[in-house]
């Protein structure tokens, strides 16, 4: 049921809470359509990070980032009673202000949709195969972006 | 047996892929890095703290004691930083 795409283009977020909802109505055929209360969108955008960053490059294992948010989004509808489920995450370069990430989830009532966001955007920081590089204003590469330990905290919350 | 590398693991072995044979004692993923290490300073820099290197074997997430038997592709690579 998940929408799953790993791509460099950038996405609508409108559109895709749209379809998200368009596809929880086709897929309801026993309570018919309009049966979702509640849709939770994150987006991730890329900051300036004070005005230090001109743009991030964004490495990715193809293949396994999709199959790897596939295992994610499994997880997360096996927790939660979802309607929808869309996640998108770009690779590439991308400058501040452009799109990184989007997640939406979609169920009959907020807490669900809330809490599978969250959980959604906690796994997909320490488990998805992608790696951030920095461009810096002054034209020097600033390396890559090392992990946050309250990322990893943030994840085993859910355990 | 097929390796893969990602981001400055990547960078600092100085090549994206590349195919091995590591001698019948090499069992586990931390092995294969240890032997991988032993290669020449590019690797000895990319694997210089092996408890941070990550690894996959055909595309999921492994621990360093995975078996290596049967992988058709084992990947190494830094702490993710998606999101």
């Amino acid at each position: 049921m998940a929408d799953i795409r790993v791509q460099s283009a950038d996405f609508d977020v409108a559109a895709e809470v749209a379809a998200v909802q368009a596809g929880g109505d086709a897929g309801a055929r026993e309570t018919g359509p309009h049966d979702i209360g509640a849709i939770v969108t994150f987006t991730g955008v890329c900051r300036n990070d004070g005005g230090r960053l001109v743009a991030l490059e964004l490495e990715h294992y193809p293949g396994m980032a999709e199959e790897e948010i596939a295992r994610v989004a499994a997880e997360a509808e096996r927790r939660w009673p979802l309607k929808g489920l869309c996640v998108i995450h770009r690779y590439g370069l991308i400058r501040p202000g452009e799109n990184i990430v989007l997640v939406v989830t979609a169920s009959a009532h907020r807490q669900a949709a809330f809490e599978a966001a969250s959980f959604l955007m906690d796994y997909l920081k320490t488990r998805a195969p992608f790696w951030k590089k920095e461009h810096l204003a002054d034209g020097t590469s600033g390396g890559w972006v090392a992990p946050r330990q309250e990322d990893d905290e943030a994840t085993t919350r859910w355990d | 047996m097929k390796i893969v590398y990602f981001a400055w693991v990547r960078e600092r072995v100085g090549k994206t892929e590349e195919i091995v044979t590591p001698p019948d004692d090499v069992r586990t993923v931390a092995e294969l890095a240890g032997w991988l290490k032993g290669r020449g300073e590019e690797y000895a820099h990319a694997f210089a703290e092996p408890d941070i290197v990550r690894a996959a074997i055909d595309r999921r997430h492994v621990k360093p004691d995975a078996p290596i038997a049967g992988a058709g592709e084992i990947a190494f690579f830094p702490p993710m930083t998606g999101g």
